[in-house]
């Protein structure tokens, strides 16, 4: 992330949202928005003095709403740029024009409440579609009474709860009595591989429960992990090795069944209904914490950039793109790669970034300096 | 002050990162103690020293205090020493100047439980930091020209993208096929899922865009025999029956792909006629020659076994596929797919297996506690979600089975230089972070080299090969890093140890008038360090890592109050 924001090549548009293309490849006028950060940016040295006189308190959302921040805040720590932003919705200044302690309070004057949203226009010679994914909300699938039960949390939040800068500190304290948890399940294929909600699967989860049931028998020798799945997906390379490790070295429990219902008993413990369908006996099982593996989806206003890129979405809202070329999009000069693609994993996307890298320099004919046709 | 007399003016940063250093050492603690090191004239904590506020802080006080070394105490070098060092040059201070301290992956989180060692141990790690620092040397990168230009080895689907990606950036490329023609595995292919389009027409289309490329020369026949050279500057040899071609390029990318594992006789009765591989199939469904309406496929034979413990990725979609071309060719026929833990990853295979599912292919869960036993015509199964065994009679017996390491891999790999996996792949330079490069530049990875993948797989794959590729060939120049051997020639007797011991080729024996001595080619050197450590006459000098800088480290370790 900081090689892109130091790279001399690259400039950085956080904090903005493509509103309007025109063109065609090697020629886009791309119209986007700015959106007011009201902190002067390059003024502003993420000293972080104004957040911590800041008297508005609201979940944050980079900790999954486990812990809360400040209404002028930076998103994460390492976060590029490194530098804080108002938040409008929660700011009292913004909202009513009262406070203004943050202005006070900036010893490099960055702070300026009147800036604007700035619609601005950049000319680029093509587009790579990289827009990611996000987490499928889990409480419409009610059965596992997410949002019902308080010891049930998603994969997002367990990774936030197991790493070491989180609200936490790493420590597994489940949220309704802060126990630390030992005994967790990790549900496999929520709202994805179904017809009522996703219908696909999201081609990471199988892996990384076992990596964060690693973690956490890492911290705690006498973590318990138990994973319900459907069919292990072991495709990638390696993984099929890490799958038996986890076993054998981390204990790791691996049930074939898919988790009818989860309750909860008097004391805040989930209990599982399952049936094992390796031996097809139906049981329960109650544990202390669990993690729903939920469905990974295109993020959110994917159709809306579709609409204003005139590209294709798959019936699953992914950019669609012709089997055997997998980078370029149904519009010319617009190239895709990533999770937005089709679920795939960190490696898968890597390999994919550089294909449509490759894709957008064919397109522009970059070549040796020497030769180079394009500037 | 005087203690810091005559010495250059050293600044300590020491990073928190977060709670991973702060949470379990006392970081205040180390950057007071850092204070009283000789030299160190500025010390400083950082919440996150990598972050944009931290690298801000670093530079200020490199400016403010005219700082002459700068050590950072946080993490590892692998991922953040090139940051450190870019932001010494910025503010004018010779990256080669900078000294990285692990106190993070080497001190606080392999001592999360022992606070007051930790501290100490922390102490120490930037105590022999300062004074390795105050040894150090500026140095200035090497420069060598590339010659814009590629070798691409091998002539299947990825090769074919890679070298038409290149060419189509006005990179001359030489693409080798060990075959007589180029295509690979997809010249046995029928269809291909998930669109069932006919892998000849897409084979065709990227044999069209290289064969209709002049700046693409086809050595087909042939092999790479040998390989001299670095980055930027290899030469190498092509050799077929008829001749033996030199050739100097830039840099090379490697798309052997892979092959199908063969099974023995023994197993499942595999005879080639009613017991046949996924492949074999294929080639009855192109030919338009299976016969019979009783098909059962085995998935995993030969894979996730302790022989070949992975999974091939593509055989469960590959019989899924095949498995509804049979029925829609014969609606009547009767299939089954014996599975293990089915694969349909992604967007559109979900879809596609349940398409399966309703032309009527039945599917049985199988453990490989218990596998099954194929007697005469029929295969005995027990079907561990059902709870029995099956019987199902067959006249199509197909067994799927893995794709393993391409055949010669390991001799290419030695010609090269570069590392193969345990199961036979080629083992790249990072599983994530650069599934695309080895770790010696100069020399790319993709398709089923790497590991088996689906056509659009390789493709995507292909494409960012010769976009990482592309990088040194567009710039025209590499810059290698100045940490380097160099030999004393007063004291070399020549012996050519380290010619020999070298990894990378980068010593060779030369004659001089003072007899034969080491000469070191300085662009191929890595600094590794092994010619220097192995020399009987101390006559070979690692920059960066020269004997005064190294004791200068030791003798602080044992100094020690």
């Amino acid at each position: 992330m900081l090689d892109a924001g130091r790279h001399p090549n690259i400039e950085l548009l956080a904090y903005c949202e493509v509103q309007g293309v025109e063109g065609k490849g090697k020629d886009f006028t791309v119209h986007y928005l700015k959106k007011a950060r009201y902190v002067k940016e390059g003024v502003c040295t993420a000293c972080g003095d104004c957040a911590a006189k800041c008297p508005i308190k609201v979940d944050d959302e980079f900790e999954m709403g486990l812990k809360k921040r400040k209404a002028i805040y930076i998103y994460f720590p390492q976060g590029i740029p490194g530098m804080y932003t108002i938040d409008p919705e929660h700011c009292p200044m913004i909202l009513k024009g009262k406070c203004g302690l943050c202005a006070q309070i900036c010893q490099a004057g960055a702070i300026d409440y009147q800036q604007k949203d700035e619609e601005k226009t950049l000319h680029v010679g093509a587009i790579i579609v990289a827009t990611g994914l996000t987490q499928f909300d889990p409480s419409v699938v009610t059965e596992y009474g997410y949002g019902r039960i308080k010891n049930i949390i998603t994969g997002l939040e367990y990774e936030r709860l197991i790493n070491a800068s989180g609200p936490t500190g790493g420590h597994l304290y489940r949220p309704s009595d802060g126990k630390l948890a030992k005994k967790v399940a990790y549900i496999q294929c929520v709202g994805s591989r179904s017809l009522k909600h996703n219908d696909y699967c999201s081609s990471v989860c199988c892996m990384y429960a076992i990596k964060d049931a690693m973690l956490a028998r890492e911290h705690d020798e006498e973590a318990e992990s138990y994973i319900f799945y459907s069919d292990f997906r072991v495709m990638g390379k390696r993984y099929q090795q890490y799958r038996l490790r986890g076993a054998e070295d981390y204990g790791i429990n691996y049930i074939r069944g898919r988790v009818a219902e989860v309750t909860e008993d008097a004391e805040g413990n989930p209990i599982l209904w399952y049936e094992d369908t390796q031996t097809r006996q139906v049981k329960s099982l109650t544990v202390d914490m669990v993690v729903l593996c939920s469905a990974a989806v295109p993020s959110k206003g994917i159709e809306q950039l579709a609409e204003i890129l005139g590209i294709e979405l798959t019936p699953n809202r992914f950019v669609k793109t012709d089997p055997f070329h997998p980078t370029d999009t149904t519009a010319p000069g617009i190239f895709v790669c990533g999770f937005c693609q089709s679920p795939k994993d960190i490696t898968e996307s890597v390999s994919q970034a550089s294909g449509a890298a490759s894709r957008a320099a064919e397109l522009l004919g970059i070549t040796s300096s020497d030769k180079r046709t394009v500037a | 002050m005087s203690e810091h007399e005559g010495l250059p003016r050293v600044g300590v940063f020491v990073c928190r990162c977060g709670v991973n250093i702060g949470g379990f050492l006392d970081t205040t603690a180390v950057m007071e103690y850092a204070k009283t090191l000789p030299g160190v004239v500025f010390s400083k904590e950082n919440l996150y020293s990598c972050s944009e506020s931290g690298t801000v802080e670093i530079k200020k006080a490199i400016q403010e205090n005219d700082l002459q070394r700068v050590v950072v105490a946080s993490c590892t070098p692998l991922t953040h020493e090139p940051l450190f060092r870019a932001i010494c040059q910025e503010v004018g201070v010779n990256p080669y100047m900078f000294e990285f301290v692990n106190i993070r992956e080497h001190c606080s989180w392999v001592h999360m439980k022992q606070r007051t060692e930790a501290t100490e141990k922390a102490k120490d790690l930037i105590r022999m930091g300062v004074a390795r620092a105050i040894k150090l040397e500026p140095l200035e990168p090497i420069e060598a020209e590339v010659e814009p230009s590629a070798l691409v080895i091998g002539g299947g689907i990825s090769g074919l993208a890679a070298a038409a990606s290149l060419a189509e950036r006005d990179f001359p490329v030489a693409l080798v096929e060990r075959e007589k023609e180029l295509g690979g595995m997809l010249r046995h292919l029928y269809k291909l899922y998930p669109s069932n389009v006919i892998a000849e027409e897409v084979l065709n289309d990227w044999k069209a865009r290289v064969t209709n490329n002049p700046l693409i020369d086809i050595y087909l026949a042939s092999e790479v025999s040998n390989v001299k050279g670095f980055i930027g500057n290899y030469h190498v040899t092509i050799k077929s029956p008829e001749r033996e071609t030199p050739l100097k390029t830039g840099v090379i990318i490697v798309a052997t792909g892979a092959q199908l594992w063969e099974p023995p006789e023994e197993l499942y009765g595999y005879n080639k006629k009613e017991v046949i591989t996924q492949l074999e199939l294929e080639e009855l469904l192109r030919k338009g020659e299976l016969k019979g309406d009783k098909v059962v496929m085995i998935q995993c034979v030969g894979a996730m076994s302790s022989e070949r413990n992975y999974c091939s990725r593509i055989c469960c979609v590959t019989a899924i596929k095949n498995a509804i071309l049979i029925k829609e060719m014969n609606p009547a026929a009767n299939v089954h797919i014996l599975y293990r833990q089915m694969q349909a990853y992604g967007d559109e295979y979900e879809s596609y297996l349940r398409r399966a599912k309703e032309v009527g292919v039945r599917f049985v869960n199988f453990s490989p506690e218990q596998p099954p036993v194929v007697e005469k015509q029929q295969v005995k199964v027990y079907h561990q979600l059902l709870g029995r065994e099956l019987t199902l009679p067959f006249d199509l017996l197909v067994l799927s089975t893995p794709l393993v390491s391409q055949r010669g891999s390991e001799a290419l790999a030695a010609l090269l230089k570069v590392p193969i996996d345990q199961d036979g792949f080629f083992l790249e330079a990072h599983i994530k972070l650069r599934p695309l490069d080895f770790s010696t530049d100069g020399i790319y990875l993709c398709g089923c080299a790497h590991y088996p993948a689906d056509v659009g797989e390789v493709v995507s794959q292909a494409l960012g090969a010769a976009s990482r590729a592309s990088i040194h060939l567009t710039k025209g120049y590499i810059k290698v890093e100045p940490i380097v051997s160099s030999i004393d020639e007063e004291l070399c007797q020549g012996c050519g140890l380290c010619a020999g011991l070298c990894p990378y080729g980068s010593i060779e024996m030369v004659d001089t008038p003072k007899g034969r001595k080491a000469k070191v080619i300085t662009v191929a050197c890595k600094g590794c360090g092994i010619c220097a450590s192995s020399c009987y006459c101390r006559a070979i000098r690692l920059s960066h890592y020269s004997n005064e800088q190294v004791e200068a480290q030791i003798r602080a370790l044992s100094s020690a109050e």
